[in-house]
C-alpha cells in the first residue's frame, strides 16, 4: 500500500512540476505577483511529493519487501541494514529517484530561501526546475519505474552488487548528485536571465552561493569516488580517467570556471555573456555524464543500468534542455549590455585566464572521451583514448593554471601591477624553489621531475598564504594590527585562499606518489617483505564467514627499521555468495598522512600472491580537496550573501542617497 | 574495470614528454616478473599503455582477464628476443588493431583529436582578442555624449554647482 502511494506521489509531483513550469514564467511576462509566487508554492509541494515517494521506496528496502522487483533485483535479506538503505540508489531507478528529489530540494530551497530575490527572476527560475523535474519525473515514470512489482514475489533478493557493499556508496553518490543537480540552479537563473533579457550583480550575487555549494558537493563527490576507487579495487590507483569519471569531471572543470566567472560579474559587470554559457554548459555536461552513464554508450565500472530504450529518452532530455539552452542563449544573449571594462594584467584579466585555461581543459576531456565514439560512427575504425592522452594534455594545460594561480591571486581589479605582484611572490616563490631542491638533494637517485612537482604545489600552497598576509600586512603595519586586518577581511577571501590551499595541497600528494613503492611476493605465513621503510610479516592466512560472504584474511604485521612495531593490518579476498562474485578488500594502514596498502592476490604454489605498496603522504591528495570544498562553504556564508544582506544594504544606500540630496 | 592513471603523471607529462616516472599498481603475477629490473621497467611501461581488450577500459597492466596475462607474457617474450618497444607496439597492434593502444597514435584520423586542446586554446585566445578589441573601440567610441545627455549636462551644471552626487 504504501509503495502504491509512492508511486502516486510520484505521478502527483509530475502534476505539480508541470503547474510550476507553466504558470510561474506566465506570471512573469504579465508581471502578475500572485502566479509568480504560485512556483514557490509547487516547488515546496512536489518536494514533498517526491520526498514521501523517496520514503516510501527506502522503506521497501529496509523491511525486504520482494514483492517489488527493484528490491528483489538489488537486495537481499541478510545485508546489513545500512547496506540495506544504500542500496536504494545503488540501482538506476533508484538513483534517478534520488537525482530527483535532490533536484525538488534544491527548487524548495531556492522558494523558501531567497525572498530577496527580485520576483520575476526568481519565478523565471522556479520555471526553469520544474521543466528540469518534469522531464526527469516523466523519465522515472515512463521507462524506470522503480514501484513495480513482481509476483508471485521471490523468497529471497539477488542481492546488491558486491563492490557497491561499501560506506563509499551511502556517501559518494549523494554527494556527486548535489553538486550534479546543485549546478541546475545556476542554469534555471541563467535562462531566467536570458528570458527577461535582462543580468546584473544581483543576479551574480543570488547565483554565486548555489554556484559554490554545488562545486562545493561536486568537490567532495568526485574526491571521495576516487577514495573509494583507491581503496577498494585493490591496486591503489586513484584517479582512471574512466569514461564516467570524466563525466563528473568535465562539470567539474566547468563549474570551476563558472565559479570564477560569475565573481568577475560581481564585482564588475563584465563577462556577463560568458558567465551564463558557462552556467548552461556545467548543467548540461551534469546531464551528459547522466546520460553517457546509463545509455550503454559507454561501457565502465559505473554502468549499473545499460539500455538503450532509457538512452534514447534521455537523450531527448538532452536535446531539449541543451539544445534549448544554448538556442535560447543565441537568440536573446546578444539582447545583455556589456559591462566594466579592465586591462588586459587585471584581476579580470587573470581569471580570463582562468576560464580560457578550465574550459581548454573541460573541452579536451570532452573530446577524447567521445571522440572514439564519433569515429567509429563516421569511419568505423576503433581506437582508445586511454589514461596516457589525458595525461599529457590536461597535464600540459594544467601546469600554467598552476603557476599563475598566485600571480592572479596578487593582481589588483580593472589594472593590475606585475611588479608588485612578483615581488609580493618572492617569498612563496623562493621557498617553493626551496622547497624542490631541498627534496631533490634529499631522494638523490629518486624520479627526476617529482621535486618540480613538490615546488609547483608548495608555491600554490605558500602562494595562498599570500593572498591573505598581503591583504594584511602593509607598509608600517605591525602583527597585531595585521592579525586584526586579517580577520576583518571577507569570507569570501578567506574562503578563496583555503580553496587555493587545498589545490597546492592536492599537488603536492599526486606528487608525493612518485616516491611510492611497490612490492610483489609470494608469501606463506611467517615470510617477511620490504614495504618502504617498514617490514611486513605475514603472520596467518584465516578463513571468515559473514551473513553474506566468505573470505580468506591475510593478516600482516608491520616493523620499522630499528625492530619497533609499526601495528598490523588486515587483507581479504572476498567471496559474496548470491552472486558468486569476489571482490578484494585491501589492507590499508595509516601512518600520518602516508599509507601501507596491502592486497591479496591469487593463491599460488608455496603461498599467497601479496601486492604491497608504501604511499608516503598519499592523503593529501584527498585532504587537498577537502580544503577546497571548506573554502567554498566558507565562501558561502559571506556576510554579503546571508538573508537580507542584500535588502539592508539597499535600504542603507537609499539612506544614505536621501541624506546626501 | 578501470585503468591505473594519475593526475600525478598530468603535472609531469606536462613538463616532459617523458613516459610516467610513477610505477604503475598492477595486477602483474610474481611469477611474470623479468629478472632484469631494465627489461622489465620496459615491460611495465609498455602494458601499463596496452589495452586488455575483454575487460571495460582497463590496461593489461591492471588486469586479472587471462588474455591480459597473454599479453603480458608475450611483451615480455618480445622484450627477451631484444625487441624495441615501438617494434612490439607494432607487433601487438598487427594483431589486434589500433583499438588496443591506451595512446592512440597521431596520425590523419587522430588528428583533430590530439589537436584539440591547442584548437581549443586558440579559440579561445581569438575570441578574448575579439572582446578586448571590440571593447577597446567601445570605450574609445563612448566618450562623446548624445545631444540628449548634453542637454541633460548642461541643465545640471547650469542649475548650480553642487557635485551631483
Amino acid at each position: 500500500m504504501l509503495i502504491e502511494a509512492g508511486h502516486y506521489a510520484l505521478v502527483l509531483a509530475l502534476a505539480v512540476c508541470i503547474v510550476q513550469t507553466i504558470v510561474p514564467i506566465w506570471g512573469a511576462r504579465r508581471d502578475d505577483a500572485a502566479l509568480m509566487e504560485m512556483g514557490a508554492a509547487c516547488a515546496v509541494a512536489s518536494f514533498v511529493c517526491v520526498a514521501f515517494s523517496f520514503v516510501a521506496l527506502s522503506h521497501a528496502y529496509l523491511v525486504s519487501d520482494f514483492s517489488i522487483r527493484n528490491v528483489v533485483e538489488n537486495s537481499h535479506s541478510q545485508k546489513p541494514l545500512i547496506y540495506k538503505l544504500t542500496g536504494v540508489w545503488g540501482n538506476h531507478e533508484g538513483s534517478m529517484l534520488l537525482w530527483v528529489l535532490v533536484l525538488t530540494i534544491f527548487a524548495a530551497l531556492v522558494a523558501l530561501l531567497r525572498r530577496s530575490l527580485p520576483a520575476r527572476l526568481r519565478a523565471n527560475a522556479l520555471g526553469v526546475q520544474g521543466a528540469i523535474a518534469v522531464a526527469f519525473l516523466l523519465f522515472i515514470l515512463v521507462t524506470s519505474n522503480p514501484f513495480a512489482r513482481l509476483s508471485p514475489a521471490p523468497f529471497e533478493g539477488r542481492d546488491l552488487n558486491p563492490i557497491l557493499q561499501d560506506p563509499g556508496l551511502a556517501i559518494h553518490p549523494p554527494l556527486l548528485y548535489v553538486g550534479y543537480v546543485g549546478l541546475s540552479i545556476a542554469f534555471a537563473f541563467a535562462l531566467a536571465a536570458l528570458i527577461e533579457g535582462r543580468i546584473d550583480a544581483v543576479w551574480a550575487r543570488a547565483v554565486r552561493p548555489w554556484t559554490l555549494a554545488a562545486w562545493a558537493f561536486l568537490t567532495l563527490g568526485i574526491s571521495m569516488g576516487s577514495y573509494w576507487a583507491y581503496y577498494e579495487l585493490g591496486w591503489g590507483g586513484f584517479w582512471f580517467w574512466d569514461p564516467v569519471e570524466n563525466a563528473s569531471l568535465m562539470p567539474w572543470l566547468a563549474a570551476t570556471a563558472l565559479l570564477h566567472s560569475v565573481v568577475v560579474m560581481e564585482r564588475r559587470e563584465a563577462l556577463k555573456v560568458w558567465t551564463i554559457f558557462l552556467a548552461i554548459l556545467a548543467f548540461s555536461l551534469s546531464l551528459v555524464g547522466t546520460f553517457l552513464v546509463r545509455s550503454g554508450v559507454l561501457t565502465s565500472v559505473h554502468a549499473f543500468a545499460t539500455d538503450p530504450g532509457r538512452g534514447a529518452f534521455i537523450l531527448g532530455i538532452l536535446t531539449i534542455f541543451i539544445g534549448g539552452g544554448l538556442a535560447l542563449f543565441a537568440w536573446r544573449a546578444p539582447v545583455l549590455r556589456q559591462g566594466g571594462l579592465f586591462a588586459p594584467i587585471s584581476r579580470e584579466g587573470a581569471l580570463v585566464v582562468n576560464n580560457l585555461l578550465f574550459s581548454t581543459a573541460c573541452g579536451t576531456v570532452l573530446v577524447g572521451t567521445l571522440y572514439p565514439l564519433a569515429l567509429e560512427a563516421l569511419t568505423g575504425a576503433k581506437i582508445s583514448v586511454g589514461p596516457p592522452f589525458f595525461n599529457l594534455t590536461v597535464g600540459a594545460i594544467a601546469l600554467p593554471l598552476l603557476l599563475l594561480l598566485p600571480f592572479g591571486q596578487q593582481l589588483a581589479w580593472k589594472r593590475g601591477d606585475v611588479a608588485g605582484a612578483s615581488q609580493r611572490l618572492m617569498a612563496a616563490f623562493g621557498l617553493a624553489i626551496l622547497a624542490a631542491l631541498a627534496v631533490f638533494a634529499f631522494t638523490r637517485g629518486g624520479p627526476v621531475l617529482a621535486p618540480i612537482g613538490v615546488g609547483i604545489g608548495a608555491f600554490v600552497t605558500i602562494g595562498s598564504v599570500v593572498e591573505i598576509s598581503s591583504r594584511a600586512f602593509g607598509r608600517g603595519v605591525g602583527w597585531r594590527l595585521a592579525m586584526r586586518r586579517a580577520f576583518g577581511l571577507p569570507r569570501a577571501a578567506w574562503g578563496t585562499a583555503s580553496a587555493h590551499f587545498g589545490v597546492g595541497i592536492t599537488v603536492l600528494g599526486l606528487a608525493a606518489a612518485a616516491w611510492s613503492t611497490e612490492t610483489l611476493v609470494v608469501m606463506k605465513p611467517g615470510d617477511r617483505a620490504q614495504v618502504g621503510p617498514y617490514t611486513a610479516t605475514l603472520e596467518r592466512v584465516v578463513p571468515r564467514s559473514q551473513a553474506n560472504y566468505r573470505e580468506d584474511v591475510g593478516l600482516l604485521r608491520l616493523t620499522r627499521a630499528d625492530g619497533t612495531d609499526a601495528g598490523t593490518l588486515e587483507a581479504s579476498k572476498r567471496l559474496y555468495l548470491t552472486r558468486n562474485m569476489p571482490t578484494t578488500e585491501a589492507g590499508i594502514r595509516t601512518m600520518g598522512l602516508s599509507q601501507v596498502y596491502v592486497s591479496l592476490g591469487e593463491a599460488e604454489p608455496g603461498g599467497i600472491g601479496v601486492r604491497l605498496y608504501y604511499k608516503p603522504f598519499v592523503l593529501l591528495i584527498w585532504i587537498g580537496s577537502v580544503f577546497m570544498a571548506i573554502g567554498a562553504f566558507w565562501a558561502m556564508t559571506d556576510r554579503k550573501y546571508r538573508v537580507g544582506a542584500p535588502v539592508r544594504a539597499a535600504v542603507r544606500a537609499a539612506e544614505v542617497r536621501e541624506a546626501q540630496a | 574495470m578501470i585503468a591505473p592513471a594519475r593526475l600525478l603523471c598530468a603535472v609531469f607529462m606536462a613538463l616532459s614528454a617523458m613516459a610516467p616516472v610513477v610505477t604503475p599498481a598492477l595486477a602483474v603475477q610474481p611469477d611474470e616478473v623479468l629478472r632484469d629490473p631494465a627489461l622489465e621497467a620496459r615491460a611495465r611501461d609498455l602494458s601499463a599503455e596496452l589495452r586488455c581488450l575483454v575487460c571495460q577500459n582497463q590496461s593489461i597492466d591492471d588486469s586479472d582477464a587471462p588474455l591480459a596475462r597473454d599479453l603480458r607474457l608475450l611483451v615480455r617474450e618480445r622484450l627477451q628476443a631484444g625487441d624495441s618497444d615501438a617494434a612490439i607496439r607494432d607487433f601487438v597492434v598487427a594483431r589486434y588493431g589500433e583499438f588496443v593502444l591506451l595512446r592512440p597514435p597521431f596520425a590523419a584520423h587522430t588528428l583533430l583529436l590530439w589537436l584539440a586542446p591547442a584548437l581549443l586554446g586558440a579559440a579561445g585566445l581569438f575570441g578574448v582578442w575579439r572582446l578586448a578589441r571590440s571593447r577597446g573601440r567601445d570605450a574609445t567610441e563612448a566618450v562623446a555624449l548624445t545631444p540628449d545627455e548634453q542637454a541633460a549636462l548642461a541643465a545640471a551644471t547650469g542649475t548650480g554647482d553642487r557635485d551631483p552626487a
